[in-house]
């Protein structure tokens, strides 16, 4: 038998007896779900790492060739499981923009409202989780506490947890429940001191700061050559948002909206809110910015969902009718990116091209924000320390179930 | 008392070795089922503490409303768990590991004085000893990590190997400066030297009261606790050492973390904030001394003990207070707070101390007194006692001690 030093199973057989190699996950505490992590190890130090995927692969995009629009909806919320509401978000568009559907101004505030409520969830997630990546136990559970309430507002509108399928193509399944507008606005006002008491536990904590400091610098043309978005991308100095600059079908959404796109330009944040200054241990792309710019998106959403409540209120009309289930698509194809929570999240739809017309699409792929953000992962850990992956890892706030698809 | 029964009964001498060994099996058995029980309370106020700072509200159902019975639940549910073990573990050294952190974590109890008479082994160096044994328990972790055969375990064994005794020479140190300050290695001496209202304390001294501070930070890492809990931090190393332990010698591993907690907690007690005497002197009150009668002797012991053991639980409080609330520092930050700020700031207070003890003597005046210089030669004393007194078995002991080591 002959032993080819470059088979991964017996790397450890090799002539250099200091690496090791260490399997993280797929069952590890802190790589975010199934995420496997092979690290060649020196001592403490990590000289190599490969990311594995595809233990969550559920088929997602062959399972869309086979059924309508709208039965697919569901599958969208397993995607990204921690902000459902975008994720149905991202293929009602994509499947409006091939139809040249436009939803009524009702439902598009809807939309925005229940879409920035599941990204202050998912980012209360990614900054809670980042702590127990970190060993801080407790602000994840402060985190969740808050993100029980978004929960308990969506379950309420929905009668869903965690997979909703309320926003649908043509606009959103049903109308508010009465009282859930207030109940909303209460939510925001008791929610508004504890992203304070956040900042206190994890943002300018000494320990913290040392830790994700200078961790895991990721320039922009790095960030941006691997495909990053979203925080990760933000958190690199670029200001990049699709809900500015995406396309008219999604930024219309947000037309009339004030918010600022958290991105450290020139050397400093948008400061219209008071936030804990930036320690100056802190390397612009590190995974304390990635961190921080989730936590002022948070404020920013806040101000979206405050800004959606009043513009909920004053239009006219009402939600509109939603796609009927066998409406057949026509011929071509329609491809959006929308800005999810972790990134741009693309859905490209193609009818079928001989024209048959039928209410299956032909074609449905899925680009996936967290697979281009984990991608960069090997870059991002080469020379640090065993300690420093999950704190990286956990930077990069990636969810398996929208990598694998 | 031994040394009582046996005059009291009249044992023939062929019989003694039997008084002595049902004596020391009596007391050791009373000791461990404190120590368990102090265990066991840990543990709810761990779950009680942590939930409170959590937002939740901890065990509530398993012995009524406040949960008090969830850590015999526990130890229960523990023990009927599946024996495991891994493949290719080294089966001897697996099975043996626990028991010598065990062993370790629960012998320094044997010279820990709960009030003045209350110690089941009067030892002149009990400082020394305990510090000694404790640091014994980082064997069985480093065991349990390399016969686990699993590369997480090895990882926690080679970190704690680093990490915990490079922090005993900072928790040493600080002891050396308490032991500087009171020249003597016992502990009774060391808190009946405190004896008096709260600004007796040895907390008085800005030198010893820093002191305390690194004492608290070199105890909290020496024992594994977050901040400083690398070995076993579950999301680097999954559970580092204790990854394959589960079920009983899971407990006992996890027994040992906590008396090795609670014991470093009172001895930072007695060494720092008068043992056994209060920020009140409340027994001299109460008139609860030998003057008033034995019955008002032990009352006064049985205060001075619950006193020692609730500042005991208040320093496990900040303990659990710190874990709660920090994320958890990289093995090379760990390394540097104990190399760069825990050694040279204990040599400083060492000094410092020096210095103070010194001239609150009169010694910058010139008029050391001649009390001091004895002090001083009672260190060497109790030095040289120390050789007599860990030797022999402990009831053995102080048969075997001269008398009277302070100074005459």
């Amino acid at each position: 038998m002959s032993i080819l030093p470059t088979e991964p199973e017996i790397v450890e057989l090799d002539l250099a007896s200091d690496e090791m190699l260490l399997n993280m996950g797929p069952q590890h505490p802190s790589t975010h779900g199934v995420l496997r992590v092979a690290l060649r190890t020196d001592g403490e130090v990590v000289t190599g790492l490969t990311p594995h995927i595809g233990y969550l692969h559920r088929c997602g995009e062959k399972i869309g060739e086979n059924l309508m629009p709208r039965q697919f909806l569901p599958y969208t919320d397993r995607l990204d499981y921690l902000a459902g509401m975008n994720m149905n978000l991202g293929w009602a568009l994509a499947v409006e923009k091939l139809l040249g559907m436009e939803p009524t101004e009702k439902a598009r505030h809807l939309r925005v409202l229940v879409c920035e409520l599941g990204r202050i969830a998912s980012h209360l997630v990614a900054a809670g989780g980042y702590g127990l990546d970190l060993g801080s136990f407790t602000p994840f559970m402060w985190a969740f506490r808050e993100r029980e309430k978004i929960l308990d507002l969506f379950e309420e509108l929905c009668g869903a947890r965690l997979t909703y399928s309320y926003i649908t193509v043509g606009g959103v399944t049903a109308d508010l429940p009465p009282g859930w507008l207030r109940r909303c606005a209460d939510f925001l006002r008791q929610f508004e001191p504890v992203i304070g008491e956040l900042h206190t536990l994890l943002t300018s904590n000494a320990i913290f700061i040392r830790r994700t400091a200078g961790i895991g610098v990721l320039g922009p043309e790095t960030a941006v050559d691997y495909g990053c978005t979203g925080p990760v991308l933000r958190g690199s100095g670029v200001a990049w948002d699709l809900r500015r600059q995406g396309e008219p079908i999604y930024t219309r959404m947000y037309d009339g909206y004030r918010f600022e796109i958290i991105a450290q330009v020139h050397g400093r944040y948008p400061e219209d809110e008071p936030y804990p200054a930036v320690p100056a241990e802190a390397v612009l792309g590190d995974s304390w910015h990635r961190y921080y710019v989730r936590m002022l998106e948070v404020v920013q959403s806040m101000k979206l969902v405050r800004q959606a409540i009043e513009r909920y209120g004053q239009a006219k009309g009402g939600i509109g009718e939603v796609l009927k289930p066998r409406h057949r698509l026509p011929k071509g194809a329609a491809y959006l990116e929308t800005e999810a929570p972790k990134g741009q999240m693309g859905f490209m739809v193609v009818g079928d091209p001989g024209g048959a017309l039928s209410p299956v699409p032909w074609r449905v792929r899925i680009r996936s924000s967290s697979f281009c953000n984990l991608s960069v992962l090997g870059e991002l850990c080469r020379g640090c320390l065993i300690a420093d992956v999950p704190a990286i890892v956990g930077s990069l706030d990636v969810v398996l179930g929208e990598i694998d698809r | 008392m031994a040394d009582g029964l046996i005059q009291h009964f009249g044992v023939y001498p062929c019989w003694h070795w039997l008084v002595y060994l049902t004596v020391g099996l009596v007391q050791a058995g009373l000791l461990v089922a404190m120590v368990l029980l102090s265990v066991a309370v840990c543990n709810w106020m761990e779950r009680k503490v942590s939930a409170r700072i959590q937002d939740r509200l901890g065990p509530t159902r398993a012995g009524g409303r406040f949960g008090w019975l969830q850590s015999p639940a526990d130890g229960l549910k523990l023990l009927c768990k599946e024996d495991l073990m891994p493949a290719g573990a080294d089966r001897m050294l697996f099975r043996l590991a626990p028991y010598i952190s065990f062993c370790a974590a629960f012998a320094p109890y044997l010279a820990l004085p709960l009030a003045p008479g209350w110690v089941v082994q009067p030892l002149r160096t009990a400082v020394f000893f305990m510090l000694a044994v404790t640091g014994l328990e980082v064997f069985g972790v480093i065991l349990g990590g390399y016969a686990s055969h699993s590369k997480w375990a090895l990882y926690g064994a080679m970190r704690e190997a680093a990490q915990v005794v490079s922090y005993e020479i900072p928790l040493g140190l600080c002891v050396v400066t308490v032991v500087l300050a009171t020249g003597t290695m016992d502990l009774v001496q060391i808190a009946d030297a405190q004896q008096g209202w709260f600004w007796h304390w040895h907390l008085r001294n800005p030198f010893l009261f820093g002191t305390f501070w690194i004492y608290m930070t070199c105890a909290t890492a020496g024992t594994n606790r977050a901040p400083f809990d690398l070995p076993e931090a579950e999301s680097e190393l999954v559970a580092g050492f204790m990854t394959e332990y589960s079920g009983f010698r899971w407990l006992i591993f996890f027994m040992a973390e906590y008396t090795t907690m609670l014991l470093l907690s009172l001895l930072a007690a007695i060494l720092f904030a008068g043992g056994w005497n209060g920020p009140l002197p409340l027994a001299g009150w109460l008139g609860l001394s030998a003057d008033n009668g034995l019955l008002a002797a032990w009352l006064g012991d049985a205060l001075g003990a619950c006193n020692l053991l609730a500042k005991g639980f208040l320093g496990l409080t900040f303990m659990m207070w710190l874990r709660w609330t920090l994320p958890r520092l990289r093995i090379d930050q760990a390394m540097a707070t104990c190399l760069k700020y825990c050694v040279p700031l204990a040599c400083a207070m060492l000094v410092g101390t020096a210095l103070w003890t010194f001239g609150m003597r009169g010694g910058f005046s010139g008029k050391a007194e001649k009390e001091d210089r004895g002090a001083d030669n009672n260190v060497q004393v109790t030095i040289l006692n120390s050789q007599f007194a860990i030797l022999p078995g402990p009831a053995l002991a102080p048969r075997l001690m001269p008398e009277g080591g302070r100074n005459p």
